[in-house]
């Protein structure tokens, strides 16, 4: 039963335009701005493993964007309510849904990781940024952990709030404004900011040395592997609260 | 079949249903009627398990329809045409809604076939006109070939020969012996298409039974009587009926013709007419819904008009 539904979640998310244009955008803002920060930055950005990710955040940010169109539009156009009808139980056609996009998120995130280091060592062959270290592999690969997470919040979130608009809003709100702000909030703000999800998971790739530095941020309260369960808790919890909200509602 | 046992749905503090029993029987096209607001749509949420009933119970072939395995291939359901991505392709829209309950993509062919969009199956169903839309939502109804097929509304906005087709197939899907539930806030469509009816007002039941005791019972409006002896009449009629007089004719109620004409000839009254007043259907089911209307119309009133 689950073959058919992860099936027909499948034809959903490949059928229409929306999914096809994001997947494109985000793998290929990442790549270009690496590209740029490796070919034309000074001594800044330090041609690092861990900084071939620092760009990464856009495409997991249009992940999510897709993730929200493919939920949220359900709502919108009634095929949710086509899908109750057909799978009356609700979460198994849920779970079907964000298995197929987490996993479209999972191959983005290998692609994105992947490619963005390999166009790095293109751009700027002189520079050691062979993988060494577990460390580095974990730059790398832990995009595909990263990306996967993001589209099963992404999911969660339009589950939530059920309408493209709001969902989308609260999304880059918070991904473009909220969590860089908290930290100009005087004396708690960097401490928050370190708890903030998104930074939660540029650290566990090791991409938050960025700014890491000039905004003198006191010592990471977590390892990688603690910040990526963090984030895996967040992301995870969002879904289960929007399956639980959309299971018991009227539809 | 479908059997509705005293359902209540409570939205905030509108009842939208109120204890409503009814039965759809297989092999009958069933006709679900009521003004605007009476409470179709939710019932039709409620027995499709969409929403979820404050009190009662809805049962399809005697199952709740959450319980359903693969519930297309027991019920087809059109709630509303439009639902649908307008991005997707009429074809790739039944191939996920097919792939749900492990239905074929040679089903999909068929069911396209069987409502006429073949050619059209490719195109996205944003440029659809609502005729097609129609068509696509039948074919989502058909696909698991089921014993029951609920349709809200199927035939609005259609013009004339799409709804002669949903009517012609509706009347062939319930002589393969499948129950048909079938909305519409239209009487004289109903009359040409369902067998029996449930009519509700303001979300409780009116009248359940078959059309032709629908037509029957309701479209007698009285008898028209009119004699030169009028005093002879009315003391023949009065505590027989009721009636009222305008010179020498009579319009009486809660008699028939022909006890009417049998209390005249006893009173030695010379008829000069004795004619049944047959009101249309559309006239009876008004008086029957009038009181049920969610929002009544003011009475047109030129006076109020000017002020």
């Amino acid at each position: 039963m689950i073959t058919n539904l992860l099936r027909a979640e499948r034809i959903k998310l490949f059928s229409t335009r929306a999914p096809w244009w994001c997947l494109a955008l985000a793998f290929a803002a990442p790549l270009g701005f690496t590209a740029l920060f490796f070919a034309l930055a000074g001594p800044e950005i330090p041609p690092t493993v861990g900084n071939t990710q620092l760009a990464s955040g856009n495409g997991r940010t249009v992940l999510v964007v897709l993730a929200i169109l493919a939920t949220a539009s359900e709502f919108n156009w009634g095929t949710m309510r086509l899908t109750f009808q057909a799978v009356p139980g609700r979460v198994p056609a849920l779970l079907a849904k964000v298995v197929v996009i987490g996993a479209v998120g999972a191959g983005l995130g290998l692609l994105v990781g992947f490619g963005s280091w390999g166009l790095a060592t293109l751009v700027n062959p002189d520079a050691d940024l062979a993988l060494h270290s577990g460390a580095e592999w974990r730059s790398v690969l832990g995009q595909s952990l990263v990306f996967l997470l993001a589209a099963v919040a992404g999911v969660g979130v339009a589950l939530l709030l059920r309408s493209v608009a709001f969902a989308l809003t609260a999304v880059l709100v918070w991904t473009q404004v909220l969590e860089g702000v908290v930290v100009f909030i005087p004396g708690a703000g960097k401490h928050i900011y370190q708890w903030m999800p998104f930074h939660a998971a540029d650290q566990f790739v090791g991409a938050g040395g960025f700014g890491g530095g000039a905004l003198q941020l006191p010592p990471a309260p977590l390892g990688p592997w603690g910040y990526l369960g963090y984030f895996a808790a967040i992301c995870v919890a969002l879904f289960v609260a929007g399956v639980l909200v959309t299971a018991r509602r009227d539809a | 079949m479908i059997e509705a046992n005293a359902l209540t749905k409570r939205y905030g503090a509108t009842t939208a249903v109120t204890e409503l029993t009814f039965t759809a029987r297989s092999g009958r096209v069933t006709g679900f009627l009521g003004p605007n607001g009476a409470g179709k749509s939710t019932t039709m949420r409620l027995i499709l398990g969409l929403d979820s009933p404050d009190a009662g119970t809805a049962l399809v072939d005697g199952v709740p329809y959450r319980q359903l395995e693969d519930p297309l291939r027991t019920v087809g359901a059109m709630l509303d045409a439009t639902w649908r991505h307008p991005g997707r392709s009429g074809r790739d829209h039944l191939r996920w809604l097919a792939a749900t309950n492990g239905l074929p993509d040679k089903r999909v062919d068929e069911v396209l076939a069987l409502v006429g969009l073949t050619s059209a199956a490719g195109r996205r169903a944003g440029q659809y006109s609502l005729g097609m839309l129609q068509r696509l939502g039948i074919a989502c109804t058909l696909l698991g070939d089921p014993r029951v097929l609920l349709f809200d509304e199927p035939v609005n906005g259609l013009d004339p020969e799409g709804m002669a087709w949903i009517r012609q197939l509706l009347h062939t899907l319930a002589a393969e012996g499948r129950t048909v539930f079938v909305s519409s806030h239209l009487l004289p469509e109903m009359a040409q298409t369902a067998q029996d009816l449930v009519v509700i007002g303001r979300g409780r039941l009116i009248y359940q039974g078959t059309m032709d005791d629908f037509v029957a019972q309701t479209s007698e409006h009285g008898v028209r009587v009119r004699t030169p002896h009028t005093d002879e009449l009315r003391a023949a009629l009065t505590g027989q009926a009721e009636f009222t007089e305008d010179g020498g004719a009579f319009v009486v109620s809660g008699l028939d013709s022909d006890r009417i004409g049998q209390l005249a000839f006893d009173a030695g009254a010379t008829l000069h007419e004795l004619s049944p007043i047959t009101g249309s259907l559309e006239q009876a089911y008004l008086d029957l819904t009038r009181d049920a209307v969610e929002f009544a119309m003011p009475a047109a009133s030129p006076s109020e008009a000017t002020r």
